[in-house]
C-alpha cells in the first residue's frame, strides 16, 4: 500500500485528500494538466460529413460535455484545441492555418476522419493530403466518417496526452527543497504506513 | 413505339421543337431516348436561346457543362440544359467553341440569371470564356490558380505549385492510378477499385 501511494505521488496524480487535514497536495504541472484536460474548448473546423458526426457527438445522446469539451468556440482566440472534421481543400488550407495561428497557446489539434488525416479518398488536384502538412496534429481519428464514439475516444486520447505533458516548472519543483523533503525521510510518520 | 399516355413534358418538348425548327431551319437536331439535343453555332446561340426562352417557354436554365475532346478539333463544346418549369420538358443545347486555344461562347446571363455561377464554374474548371459575362471570375479555385483542372491535359493528381501568398498545392500520391473496377469479378477484391496497371 505504501509503495502504491508513493507511486501515485511520483506520477503526479492528486494525493490522498484525507491526509493533512483535508488538504490536497499535488504538483503544479499535474494540477495545470488536470485543469486543461477537463476544460478543453474546441474550435470546430467542420467542413464536411465528419462535422455531422461531431454535431452528434456534442448533442445529448453522445454528450461530449461529459468530458468537459462542450463549449464550442467559434472565435479562435477563445479555443483550446482545433477539431478538424472534414476535407480540407488547398483553397481552405490557408484559412485553417490562419485560424490555427490565431489560437492562443497551449493548443492542440485533433484530425477527424480519413480526409483530415490523409486526404482520404480525394487523391486529387484540389485536396490537401492530410492537415498535418499545415498544422501539428496531436490525435488522428480514423473513419469515414468516424462514429461519435470514435470522436470521444480521440478526445480522451488527447486528454491522456495532456496529462503526460511536462510543465516547464516541473524540473524546478523536482529539485526544490520542498520536493526533496517530500521524497526523503522527513515525511510525517503514518502517512504512508499501512 | 406507341405510348398509352403522352405526358405534358413530351407535348411541351414536341411543340417547342416544332417552333424552333420552323424558326431556325438550319439547326441540327438529334434525338436519343426521348431527349433532344440541338446543336447551335456560337454566333446563333443567343438568338436561339432567346427564342427558346421567350417564345417556347423554356424559362429555367438547369445546367451548364462543358466537354473536352482533347485529340480532336474543335476541342471544346458547351452544353446548356434548359427546361419548362410548367411541363418539365427538357432541351439540351450544344454549342461548339471553334477556337481551341481560347474557347469563347456567348454568355447566357442576360437570359437566365442562374447562368452566372454555372458559367463561372465552366470558366474556372474548363477555361471556357463566356462573352458578355458580367463577373467572369473563378468560383472554386482561387483567383491566382494558373490552371483549368478539368481539362484533359491536366493530370488527375494535380501539380506542385507554390505561390507568393503561401497557398500551395502538391501532387496527390496516386500510387498506381488509375484505379479500375471489374464489375463482373467473383470476389469483392476483384470488383472494387484497384490498381491494375
Amino acid at each position: 500500500m505504501a509503495t502504491q501511494d508513493q507511486q501515485l505521488i511520483e506520477n503526479n496524480y492528486m494525493c490522498d485528500p484525507d491526509a493533512d487535514g483535508g488538504f490536497v497536495y499535488t504538483t503544479l504541472e499535474a494540477a495545470i494538466n488536470w485543469m486543461h484536460k477537463y476544460s478543453l474548448w474546441p474550435m470546430p473546423m467542420g467542413t464536411s460529413c465528419c462535422a455531422i458526426e461531431y454535431m452528434a457527438a456534442s448533442c445529448s445522446r453522445y454528450d461530449i460535455s461529459r468530458f468537459g469539451s462542450e463549449v464550442n468556440r467559434y472565435a479562435p482566440r477563445q479555443a483550446d484545441f482545433m477539431f478538424i472534421c472534414g476535407t480540407i481543400t488547398y483553397k481552405m488550407a490557408g484559412l485553417v492555418r490562419r485560424i490555427w495561428d490565431q489560437m492562443p497557446e497551449p493548443k492542440w489539434c485533433i484530425a477527424c476522419g480519413a480526409c483530415a488525416c490523409s486526404g482520404g479518398m480525394f487523391r486529387s488536384y484540389s485536396v490537401l493530403q492530410g492537415v498535418d502538412k499545415i498544422v501539428p496534429v496531436d490525435v488522428y481519428v480514423s473513419g469515414c466518417p468516424p462514429r461519435p464514439e470514435a470522436l470521444l475516444q480521440g478526445l480522451i486520447t488527447l486528454q491522456d496526452k495532456i496529462m503526460a505533458t511536462d510543465h516547464p516548472l516541473k524540473d524546478f519543483f523536482r529539485t526544490h527543497d520542498f520536493r526533496k523533503a517530500q521524497r526523503g525521510d522527513t515525511i510525517p510518520a503514518g502517512v504512508f504506513d499501512d | 413505339m406507341p405510348t398509352e399516355t403522352t405526358t405534358a413534358a413530351q407535348t411541351g418538348t414536341a411543340e417547342a421543337l416544332r417552333k424552333i425548327r420552323d424558326r431556325f431551319p438550319t439547326l441540327s437536331f438529334r434525338e436519343f431516348r426521348g431527349d433532344t439535343t440541338l446543336t447551335v453555332p456560337a454566333d446563333q446561340l443567343t438568338a436561339v436561346m432567346r427564342y427558346a426562352k421567350e417564345a417556347c417557354g423554356f424559362d429555367m436554365l438547369l445546367c451548364v457543362s462543358a466537354v473536352d475532346h482533347l485529340p480532336e478539333s474543335p476541342r471544346f463544346e458547351v452544353h446548356y440544359t434548359i427546361t419548362q418549369a410548367e411541363t418539365g420538358a427538357i432541351l439540351l443545347v450544344r454549342c461548339v467553341a471553334e477556337n481551341d486555344s481560347d474557347p469563347v461562347v456567348p454568355s447566357m446571363t442576360g437570359l437566365w440569371r442562374s447562368a452566372n455561377w454555372l458559367e463561372r464554374e465552366q470558366y474556372d474548371l474548363m477555361g471556357i470564356r463566356f462573352e458578355g459575362h458580367p463577373d467572369l471570375r473563378r468560383i472554386m479555385m482561387w483567383e491566382e490558380y494558373p490552371y483549368h483542372p478539368l481539362r484533359k491535359d491536366f493530370p488527375v493528381a494535380g501539380v506542385s505549385l507554390e505561390s507568393e501568398n503561401g497557398v500551395f498545392t502538391e501532387k496527390a500520391p496516386t500510387d498506381g492510378a488509375p484505379f479500375t473496377t471489374t464489375p463482373s469479378g467473383r470476389t469483392a477484391a476483384e470488383r472494387e477499385p484497384r490498381s491494375r496497371g
